[in-house]
Protein backbone atom coordinates (compact mmCIF):
# COMPACT_ATOMS: atom_id res chain seq x y z
CA UNK A 1 0.00 0.00 0.00
CA UNK A 2 0.94 3.23 -0.66
CA UNK A 3 1.09 6.38 1.17
CA UNK A 4 -1.45 8.04 -1.44
CA UNK A 5 -3.83 4.73 -0.03
CA UNK A 6 -3.34 5.66 3.55
CA UNK A 7 -6.55 8.08 5.17
CA UNK A 8 -6.07 10.43 7.33
CA UNK A 9 -7.56 11.16 10.54
CA UNK A 10 -9.25 14.69 11.15
CA UNK A 11 -5.80 15.67 13.09
CA UNK A 12 -3.46 14.79 10.37
CA UNK A 13 -1.95 18.39 9.88
CA UNK A 14 -1.98 19.01 13.53
CA UNK A 15 0.22 15.90 13.35
CA UNK A 16 2.56 16.90 10.70
CA UNK A 17 2.98 20.52 12.28
CA UNK A 18 3.82 18.69 15.82
CA UNK A 19 6.39 16.89 13.80
CA UNK A 20 4.69 13.79 14.68
CA UNK A 21 6.23 10.47 13.13
CA UNK A 22 3.51 9.69 10.56
CA UNK A 23 3.51 5.58 9.59
CA UNK A 24 1.29 2.65 8.06
CA UNK A 25 -1.27 1.59 10.60
CA UNK A 26 -4.21 -0.28 9.39
CA UNK A 27 -4.75 1.52 6.52
CA UNK A 28 -4.57 4.99 7.92
CA UNK A 29 -1.08 7.28 8.30
CA UNK A 30 -1.03 7.77 11.69
CA UNK A 31 1.54 9.68 14.29
CA UNK A 32 3.50 6.47 16.09
CA UNK A 33 5.33 9.00 18.24
CA UNK A 34 6.00 13.24 18.68
CA UNK A 35 8.41 14.00 21.54
CA UNK A 36 9.56 10.28 22.26
CA UNK A 37 8.09 6.72 23.00
CA UNK A 38 9.44 6.94 26.21
CA UNK A 39 8.93 10.66 27.81
CA UNK A 40 5.25 9.93 26.23
CA UNK A 41 4.83 6.97 27.85
CA UNK A 42 6.01 8.77 31.12
CA UNK A 43 3.59 11.16 30.68
CA UNK A 44 0.72 9.43 30.63
CA UNK A 45 1.88 7.51 33.22
CA UNK A 46 2.52 10.32 36.05
CA UNK A 47 0.92 13.79 33.98
CA UNK A 48 -1.49 13.04 30.67
CA UNK A 49 -0.90 12.23 27.28
CA UNK A 50 -3.75 13.07 24.43
CA UNK A 51 -4.10 10.57 21.45
CA UNK A 52 -5.66 10.84 18.07
CA UNK A 53 -7.52 7.23 17.97
CA UNK A 54 -9.61 8.69 15.13
CA UNK A 55 -8.76 5.59 13.25
CA UNK A 56 -11.04 3.29 15.32
CA UNK A 57 -14.56 2.48 13.75
CA UNK A 58 -17.74 2.96 14.81
CA UNK A 59 -20.70 0.95 13.70
CA UNK A 60 -24.43 2.14 14.65
CA UNK A 61 -26.81 -0.60 15.49
CA UNK A 62 -30.49 0.61 15.77
CA UNK A 63 -34.12 -0.89 16.09
CA UNK A 64 -36.49 -2.20 18.30
CA UNK A 65 -35.01 -5.07 17.99
CA UNK A 66 -31.53 -4.19 18.66
CA UNK A 67 -30.77 -5.68 22.05
CA UNK A 68 -31.60 -8.70 21.05
CA UNK A 69 -29.67 -8.87 18.34
CA UNK A 70 -26.53 -7.88 19.88
CA UNK A 71 -27.43 -10.46 22.59
CA UNK A 72 -26.88 -13.05 20.17
CA UNK A 73 -23.82 -11.23 18.28
CA UNK A 74 -21.74 -10.66 21.40
CA UNK A 75 -21.03 -12.66 24.10
CA UNK A 76 -21.51 -9.99 26.87
CA UNK A 77 -24.15 -9.62 28.31
CA UNK A 78 -25.89 -6.50 26.60
CA UNK A 79 -29.42 -6.65 28.32
CA UNK A 80 -27.33 -5.68 31.36
CA UNK A 81 -25.86 -3.08 29.81
CA UNK A 82 -27.91 0.16 30.82
CA UNK A 83 -27.99 3.21 28.84
CA UNK A 84 -24.92 5.58 29.76
CA UNK A 85 -22.75 2.59 30.01
CA UNK A 86 -20.29 0.38 27.50
CA UNK A 87 -18.68 -3.08 28.01
CA UNK A 88 -15.90 -4.71 26.40
CA UNK A 89 -17.19 -7.52 24.72
CA UNK A 90 -16.42 -9.24 21.22
CA UNK A 91 -17.68 -10.70 17.75
CA UNK A 92 -16.72 -14.59 17.71
CA UNK A 93 -17.37 -16.45 14.79
CA UNK A 94 -19.27 -20.12 14.94
CA UNK A 95 -16.00 -21.62 16.44
CA UNK A 96 -15.93 -19.10 19.62
CA UNK A 97 -12.74 -17.79 18.30
CA UNK A 98 -12.25 -14.12 17.83
CA UNK A 99 -13.18 -12.21 14.56
CA UNK A 100 -12.90 -8.56 16.63
CA UNK A 101 -12.95 -7.45 20.25
CA UNK A 102 -14.97 -4.67 20.39
CA UNK A 103 -16.94 -1.88 22.80
CA UNK A 104 -20.67 -1.55 23.00
CA UNK A 105 -21.61 1.37 24.08
CA UNK A 106 -26.10 2.13 24.66
CA UNK A 107 -26.96 5.29 24.15
CA UNK A 108 -30.52 4.81 24.35
CA UNK A 109 -32.85 1.99 24.90
CA UNK A 110 -32.36 0.94 21.35
CA UNK A 111 -29.53 2.72 19.77
CA UNK A 112 -25.59 1.17 20.14
CA UNK A 113 -22.62 2.20 18.70
CA UNK A 114 -20.11 -0.53 18.48
CA UNK A 115 -16.03 0.52 18.30
CA UNK A 116 -13.84 -1.75 16.40
CA UNK A 117 -10.41 -1.93 15.43
CA UNK A 118 -9.76 0.20 12.57
CA UNK A 119 -8.17 -3.11 10.61
CA UNK A 120 -11.61 -4.78 11.53
CA UNK A 121 -13.90 -2.46 10.64
CA UNK A 122 -15.14 -3.70 7.03
CA UNK A 123 -14.92 -7.11 8.22
CA UNK A 124 -16.78 -6.72 10.89
CA UNK A 125 -19.35 -4.87 9.11
CA UNK A 126 -19.75 -7.28 6.80
CA UNK A 127 -20.30 -9.75 9.50
CA UNK A 128 -22.62 -7.80 11.63
CA UNK A 129 -25.35 -7.15 8.65
CA UNK A 130 -25.13 -11.23 7.49
CA UNK A 131 -26.34 -11.78 11.00
CA UNK A 132 -28.73 -8.47 11.28
CA UNK A 133 -32.66 -9.36 11.29
CA UNK A 134 -34.93 -7.00 9.45
CA UNK A 135 -36.06 -4.16 11.60
CA UNK A 136 -32.52 -3.26 12.49
CA UNK A 137 -30.10 -1.06 11.07
CA UNK A 138 -26.35 -1.53 10.70
CA UNK A 139 -24.61 1.44 9.65
CA UNK A 140 -20.89 2.38 9.52
CA UNK A 141 -20.54 6.30 11.52
CA UNK A 142 -17.02 5.67 11.61
CA UNK A 143 -16.65 8.75 8.76
CA UNK A 144 -18.82 10.81 11.95
CA UNK A 145 -16.20 10.23 14.34
CA UNK A 146 -13.14 11.86 15.39
CA UNK A 147 -11.56 10.19 18.71
CA UNK A 148 -9.43 11.65 21.03
CA UNK A 149 -8.08 9.71 24.20
CA UNK A 150 -6.68 11.92 27.59
CA UNK A 151 -5.06 9.51 29.44
CA UNK A 152 -3.64 9.60 32.86
CA UNK A 153 -3.63 10.77 36.23
CA UNK A 154 -4.19 14.45 35.38
CA UNK A 155 -6.58 13.76 32.74
CA UNK A 156 -9.87 14.31 34.13
CA UNK A 157 -9.05 17.37 35.91
CA UNK A 158 -8.07 19.29 32.57
CA UNK A 159 -11.34 17.75 30.79
CA UNK A 160 -12.99 19.64 33.72
CA UNK A 161 -11.86 22.74 32.89
CA UNK A 162 -12.99 22.54 29.43
CA UNK A 163 -16.87 20.97 30.11
CA UNK A 164 -19.67 21.72 32.14
CA UNK A 165 -20.81 17.77 32.31
CA UNK A 166 -19.65 16.72 36.30
CA UNK A 167 -16.93 14.28 35.37
CA UNK A 168 -16.61 12.70 38.88
CA UNK A 169 -19.98 11.10 38.89
CA UNK A 170 -19.27 9.02 35.52
CA UNK A 171 -17.37 6.07 36.50
CA UNK A 172 -15.21 3.39 34.85
CA UNK A 173 -16.91 2.81 30.96
CA UNK A 174 -20.05 5.07 31.95
CA UNK A 175 -20.36 7.94 29.62
CA UNK A 176 -22.25 11.73 28.76
CA UNK A 177 -23.25 13.53 26.31
CA UNK A 178 -22.36 17.00 26.70
CA UNK A 179 -19.96 19.28 24.98
CA UNK A 180 -15.80 20.06 25.14
CA UNK A 181 -15.01 23.79 24.30
CA UNK A 182 -18.49 24.38 22.70
CA UNK A 183 -18.66 21.24 20.86
CA UNK A 184 -21.17 18.45 21.39
CA UNK A 185 -19.07 15.39 22.73
CA UNK A 186 -19.88 12.26 23.76
CA UNK A 187 -17.22 11.73 27.10
CA UNK A 188 -17.04 8.06 27.82
CA UNK A 189 -14.74 6.90 31.09
CA UNK A 190 -12.47 4.66 29.36
CA UNK A 191 -9.28 3.94 27.95
CA UNK A 192 -6.47 1.47 26.61
CA UNK A 193 -3.72 2.84 28.81
CA UNK A 194 -4.10 1.20 32.36
CA UNK A 195 -4.56 5.18 33.70
CA UNK A 196 -7.62 6.97 34.52
CA UNK A 197 -9.10 9.10 31.55
CA UNK A 198 -11.78 10.15 28.68
CA UNK A 199 -12.36 9.25 25.23
CA UNK A 200 -14.16 11.82 23.84
CA UNK A 201 -15.87 11.16 20.43
CA UNK A 202 -16.39 14.19 18.44
CA UNK A 203 -17.40 15.52 15.14
CA UNK A 204 -14.25 15.85 12.80
CA UNK A 205 -14.78 19.67 12.61
CA UNK A 206 -14.61 19.70 16.14
CA UNK A 207 -11.23 17.85 16.64
CA UNK A 208 -8.57 20.20 15.67
CA UNK A 209 -10.06 23.02 18.41
CA UNK A 210 -10.50 20.41 20.99
CA UNK A 211 -7.17 18.87 20.63
CA UNK A 212 -5.70 22.13 21.25
CA UNK A 213 -7.71 22.95 24.00
CA UNK A 214 -6.84 20.20 25.91
CA UNK A 215 -3.12 20.94 25.48
CA UNK A 216 -3.10 24.30 26.08
CA UNK A 217 -4.94 23.89 29.40
CA UNK A 218 -3.36 20.86 30.55
CA UNK A 219 0.42 22.06 29.34
CA UNK A 220 1.03 23.08 32.88
CA UNK A 221 -0.21 19.83 34.22
CA UNK A 222 2.46 17.88 31.90
CA UNK A 223 -0.20 16.94 29.24
CA UNK A 224 1.61 15.91 25.89
CA UNK A 225 0.68 14.35 22.94
CA UNK A 226 1.35 10.83 22.63
CA UNK A 227 1.48 8.31 19.39
CA UNK A 228 0.34 4.89 18.99
CA UNK A 229 3.85 3.59 20.03
CA UNK A 230 3.43 4.53 23.55
CA UNK A 231 -0.28 3.24 23.17
CA UNK A 232 1.23 0.01 22.43
CA UNK A 233 3.67 -0.28 25.30
CA UNK A 234 0.39 1.26 27.42
CA UNK A 235 -1.40 -1.35 26.99
CA UNK A 236 0.83 -4.47 27.57
CA UNK A 237 1.93 -2.88 30.65
CA UNK A 238 -1.49 -3.17 31.50
CA UNK A 239 -2.01 -6.07 30.43
CA UNK A 240 -4.52 -5.51 27.66
CA UNK A 241 -5.20 -7.49 24.32
CA UNK A 242 -4.25 -6.58 21.08
CA UNK A 243 -6.49 -7.55 18.00
CA UNK A 244 -4.24 -9.28 15.66
CA UNK A 245 -1.70 -10.28 18.72
CA UNK A 246 -3.51 -11.77 21.70
CA UNK A 247 -6.67 -12.22 19.84
CA UNK A 248 -7.44 -14.02 16.39
CA UNK A 249 -9.21 -16.29 14.14
CA UNK A 250 -7.25 -19.22 16.51
CA UNK A 251 -7.82 -18.09 19.71
CA UNK A 252 -10.94 -18.59 22.02
CA UNK A 253 -11.74 -15.85 24.56
CA UNK A 254 -11.11 -18.82 27.22
CA UNK A 255 -7.53 -19.24 25.88
CA UNK A 256 -7.25 -14.81 25.82
CA UNK A 257 -8.07 -15.11 29.41
CA UNK A 258 -11.29 -13.11 28.82
CA UNK A 259 -13.79 -15.68 30.06
CA UNK A 260 -15.34 -12.75 31.88
CA UNK A 261 -16.35 -11.37 29.20
CA UNK A 262 -18.33 -14.03 28.19
CA UNK A 263 -21.75 -14.97 29.49
CA UNK A 264 -22.85 -18.30 28.87
CA UNK A 265 -25.96 -18.22 30.94
CA UNK A 266 -27.70 -15.54 29.14
CA UNK A 267 -28.39 -18.01 26.71
CA UNK A 268 -27.16 -18.82 23.09
CA UNK A 269 -25.41 -16.51 20.90
CA UNK A 270 -23.37 -16.57 18.00
CA UNK A 271 -20.02 -19.29 19.05
CA UNK A 272 -21.46 -20.08 21.94
CA UNK A 273 -22.27 -24.03 21.13
CA UNK A 274 -18.62 -24.01 20.03
CA UNK A 275 -17.33 -22.14 23.59
CA UNK A 276 -19.31 -24.20 25.60
CA UNK A 277 -17.45 -27.74 24.26
CA UNK A 278 -14.02 -25.98 23.98
CA UNK A 279 -14.79 -25.12 27.99
CA UNK A 280 -15.78 -28.65 28.34
CA UNK A 281 -12.60 -29.94 26.94
CA UNK A 282 -10.56 -27.25 28.30
CA UNK A 283 -8.07 -25.19 26.81
CA UNK A 284 -5.24 -26.32 25.08
CA UNK A 285 -3.09 -22.96 25.43
CA UNK A 286 -3.15 -19.57 27.13
CA UNK A 287 -2.37 -16.47 26.83
CA UNK A 288 -0.27 -15.40 30.08
CA UNK A 289 2.19 -12.62 30.65
CA UNK A 290 5.82 -13.35 31.05
CA UNK A 291 9.23 -11.61 31.83
CA UNK A 292 12.25 -11.83 30.29
CA UNK A 293 15.29 -12.42 33.16
CA UNK A 294 18.02 -12.01 31.55
CA UNK A 295 18.83 -8.89 28.83
CA UNK A 296 17.64 -8.64 25.79
CA UNK A 297 13.95 -8.24 24.39
CA UNK A 298 11.24 -10.76 22.87
CA UNK A 299 9.10 -9.75 20.49
CA UNK A 300 5.82 -10.88 18.61
CA UNK A 301 6.68 -14.02 17.09
CA UNK A 302 9.60 -15.31 19.07
CA UNK A 303 9.08 -19.20 19.52
CA UNK A 304 9.19 -20.41 23.43
CA UNK A 305 10.76 -23.53 24.72
CA UNK A 306 10.36 -25.79 27.37
CA UNK A 307 13.35 -28.54 28.05
CA UNK A 308 14.35 -27.32 23.71
CA UNK A 309 10.37 -28.40 23.12
CA UNK A 310 8.44 -25.72 20.93
CA UNK A 311 5.24 -24.42 23.77
CA UNK A 312 4.25 -21.46 21.97
CA UNK A 313 5.02 -18.01 20.87
CA UNK A 314 5.32 -14.76 21.91
CA UNK A 315 1.76 -12.76 21.08
CA UNK A 316 3.41 -8.92 21.86
CA UNK A 317 6.86 -8.29 23.29
CA UNK A 318 8.53 -4.91 24.47
CA UNK A 319 10.83 -3.14 27.16
CA UNK A 320 8.40 -1.61 29.69
CA UNK A 321 9.28 1.79 30.37
CA UNK A 322 7.48 1.96 33.55
CA UNK A 323 8.69 -1.44 35.15
CA UNK A 324 12.19 -1.05 33.12
CA UNK A 325 12.54 -4.69 31.85
CA UNK A 326 11.44 -6.75 28.83
CA UNK A 327 8.19 -8.13 28.91
CA UNK A 328 5.12 -9.51 26.95
CA UNK A 329 2.51 -12.10 26.45
CA UNK A 330 3.05 -15.78 24.59
CA UNK A 331 0.24 -17.90 24.22
CA UNK A 332 1.52 -21.05 25.70
CA UNK A 333 0.74 -24.67 25.79
CA UNK A 334 -1.14 -25.58 29.08
CA UNK A 335 1.17 -26.92 31.42
CA UNK A 336 3.83 -24.16 30.93
CA UNK A 337 1.50 -21.38 31.95
CA UNK A 338 1.48 -21.45 35.75
CA UNK A 339 2.96 -18.09 37.73
CA UNK A 340 6.38 -18.47 37.94
CA UNK A 341 7.32 -20.94 35.37
CA UNK A 342 10.44 -20.83 33.95
CA UNK A 343 11.20 -21.22 30.25
CA UNK A 344 12.82 -19.68 27.31
CA UNK A 345 12.36 -17.55 24.69
CA UNK A 346 14.32 -17.55 20.99
CA UNK A 347 15.39 -13.99 20.14
CA UNK A 348 17.71 -13.96 17.25
CA UNK A 349 18.86 -17.38 17.49
CA UNK A 350 19.65 -17.24 21.30
CA UNK A 351 17.46 -18.60 24.35
CA UNK A 352 16.78 -16.02 26.69
CA UNK A 353 15.71 -17.15 30.31
CA UNK A 354 11.78 -15.99 30.67
CA UNK A 355 9.34 -16.43 33.35
CA UNK A 356 5.39 -16.52 33.87
CA UNK A 357 4.36 -13.46 35.68
CA UNK A 358 1.09 -12.02 36.43
CA UNK A 359 -1.22 -9.80 34.46
CA UNK A 360 -1.26 -6.27 34.76
CA UNK A 361 2.29 -6.60 34.89
CA UNK A 362 1.17 -2.27 35.62
CA UNK A 363 -1.29 -1.27 38.14
CA UNK A 364 -2.41 2.19 38.87
CA UNK A 365 -2.53 3.48 42.29
CA UNK A 366 -6.15 4.46 42.79
CA UNK A 367 -6.77 7.54 44.50
CA UNK A 368 -8.76 7.62 47.63
CA UNK B 1 26.38 17.55 12.59
CA UNK B 2 28.34 15.14 11.49
CA UNK B 3 31.79 15.04 12.44
CA UNK B 4 34.38 15.80 9.96
CA UNK B 5 37.29 13.42 10.22
CA UNK B 6 34.81 10.42 10.31
CA UNK B 7 33.83 8.23 7.72
CA UNK B 8 29.86 6.68 7.15
CA UNK B 9 28.62 3.58 6.22
CA UNK B 10 24.70 3.35 4.45
CA UNK B 11 23.85 1.09 7.34
CA UNK B 12 24.18 4.35 9.39
CA UNK B 13 27.67 3.45 11.59
CA UNK B 14 30.35 5.94 11.45
CA UNK B 15 33.86 4.83 11.60
CA UNK B 16 36.87 7.31 13.25
CA UNK B 17 40.34 5.66 12.49
CA UNK B 18 43.55 6.73 14.06
CA UNK B 19 46.40 5.28 12.98
CA UNK B 20 45.43 1.22 12.38
CA UNK B 21 43.25 1.67 14.99
CA UNK B 22 38.52 2.23 14.49
CA UNK B 23 36.58 3.72 16.91
CA UNK B 24 32.45 2.48 15.73
CA UNK B 25 29.45 3.79 16.67
CA UNK B 26 25.70 4.44 14.85
CA UNK B 27 25.34 7.66 13.99
CA UNK B 28 22.68 10.63 15.21
CA UNK B 29 20.47 9.69 12.40
CA UNK B 30 20.20 6.25 13.12
CA UNK B 31 20.26 6.80 16.73
CA UNK B 32 16.66 9.36 16.11
CA UNK B 33 15.63 6.70 13.63
CA UNK B 34 15.85 3.74 16.60
CA UNK B 35 13.96 5.69 19.21
CA UNK B 36 15.39 5.42 22.92
CA UNK B 37 18.06 2.90 23.04
CA UNK B 38 17.41 0.34 26.18
CA UNK B 39 20.00 -2.79 25.18
CA UNK B 40 23.38 -3.20 23.39
CA UNK B 41 24.60 -6.09 22.35
CA UNK B 42 28.39 -5.88 21.91
CA UNK B 43 31.02 -8.54 20.68
CA UNK B 44 33.73 -10.02 23.14
CA UNK B 45 36.96 -8.36 23.01
CA UNK B 46 39.92 -10.35 20.84
CA UNK B 47 37.10 -11.44 17.91
CA UNK B 48 38.00 -10.58 14.84
CA UNK B 49 34.86 -9.32 11.62
CA UNK B 50 35.58 -9.17 8.08
CA UNK B 51 34.05 -6.34 6.45
CA UNK B 52 30.10 -5.94 6.79
CA UNK B 53 30.09 -8.65 9.60
CA UNK B 54 27.45 -8.20 12.19
CA UNK B 55 29.24 -7.07 15.03
CA UNK B 56 26.19 -6.84 17.74
CA UNK B 57 22.65 -5.46 18.15
CA UNK B 58 21.04 -2.50 20.00
CA UNK B 59 17.53 -2.40 20.65
CA UNK B 60 14.82 0.18 21.65
CA UNK B 61 11.29 0.26 22.87
CA UNK B 62 10.28 -0.34 19.46
CA UNK B 63 12.77 -1.92 17.24
CA UNK B 64 15.92 -4.22 16.94
CA UNK B 65 19.27 -3.17 14.56
CA UNK B 66 21.88 -5.03 13.85
CA UNK B 67 25.33 -3.16 13.83
CA UNK B 68 27.92 -4.08 11.01
CA UNK B 69 31.25 -3.29 10.74
CA UNK B 70 32.06 -1.69 7.25
CA UNK B 71 35.65 -2.59 7.92
CA UNK B 72 37.76 -5.71 8.91
CA UNK B 73 39.86 -6.04 12.39
CA UNK B 74 40.24 -7.77 16.07
CA UNK B 75 37.99 -6.24 18.82
CA UNK B 76 40.44 -4.19 21.19
CA UNK B 77 37.57 -2.31 23.92
CA UNK B 78 33.93 -2.39 24.26
CA UNK B 79 31.93 0.53 25.75
CA UNK B 80 31.05 -1.22 28.60
CA UNK B 81 29.34 1.65 29.73
CA UNK B 82 26.58 0.80 27.62
CA UNK B 83 25.12 -1.92 29.84
CA UNK B 84 23.99 0.27 32.60
CA UNK B 85 23.94 3.63 30.47
CA UNK B 86 22.66 2.53 26.80
CA UNK B 87 20.52 6.03 26.87
CA UNK B 88 24.32 7.73 25.76
CA UNK B 89 23.74 6.15 22.09
CA UNK B 90 20.78 8.90 21.73
CA UNK B 91 22.35 11.48 24.30
CA UNK B 92 26.05 11.32 22.47
CA UNK B 93 25.68 8.59 19.29
CA UNK B 94 29.10 10.27 18.06
CA UNK B 95 31.03 10.91 21.26
CA UNK B 96 30.14 8.59 24.41
CA UNK B 97 28.00 6.38 22.84
CA UNK B 98 30.93 5.23 20.97
CA UNK B 99 30.03 1.02 20.72
CA UNK B 100 33.45 -0.65 20.08
CA UNK B 101 36.98 -0.18 19.49
CA UNK B 102 38.92 -2.57 16.50
CA UNK B 103 42.62 -2.76 15.52
CA UNK B 104 42.39 -2.54 11.63
CA UNK B 105 43.61 -5.53 9.52
CA UNK B 106 46.37 -4.60 7.21
CA UNK B 107 45.89 -2.81 3.92
CA UNK B 108 42.19 -1.63 5.20
CA UNK B 109 40.75 0.53 2.16
CA UNK B 110 38.18 3.00 3.39
CA UNK B 111 36.99 4.11 0.07
CA UNK B 112 33.61 2.52 -0.24
CA UNK B 113 32.76 4.77 3.19
CA UNK B 114 31.37 8.56 2.95
CA UNK B 115 32.68 11.60 4.10
CA UNK B 116 30.54 13.78 6.86
CA UNK B 117 29.17 15.75 3.57
CA UNK B 118 28.17 12.49 1.15
CA UNK B 119 26.54 10.89 4.54
CA UNK B 120 24.76 14.01 5.37
CA UNK B 121 23.13 13.97 1.81
CA UNK B 122 22.74 10.41 1.97
CA UNK B 123 20.09 10.99 5.11
CA UNK B 124 18.37 13.34 3.08
CA UNK B 125 17.49 11.37 0.27
CA UNK B 126 17.49 7.88 2.02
Amino acid sequence: MTTADLRRTPLFDVHVEASGKLVPFAGWEMPVQYSGLMEEHRAVRTAAGLFDVSHMGEVAVRGAGAEAFLQHLTPNDVGRLKEGRAHYSALLDEDGKYIDDLLVYRLREDQFILVVNAANTATDLEWIEDYAPDGVEVEDVSEEYALLALQGPRAVETLQALTETELAPIRYYGFRRGSVTGHPALLSRTGYTGEDGFELYLAPEAATEVWAALLDTGRGAGVIPAGLGARDTLRLEAGMALYGHELDRDTTPWEAQLGWTIKMGKGDFVGSRALAEAKERGPSALVVGFEITARGIAREGCVAYAAGTEIGKVTSGTFSPTLGKALGMAKLAVGHTALGYEFEIEVRGRRLPARVVEVPFYRRTKNA
Amino acid sequence: MYPENYHYSNEHEWFHVEGDECTIGITDFAQDELGEVVFVELPEVGTHFDGNDEIGTIESVKAVSEIYTAVPGEVTEVNTELENAPEKVNEDPHGQGWLIRMKLDEGVDLEGLMNAEQYEEFTHNG
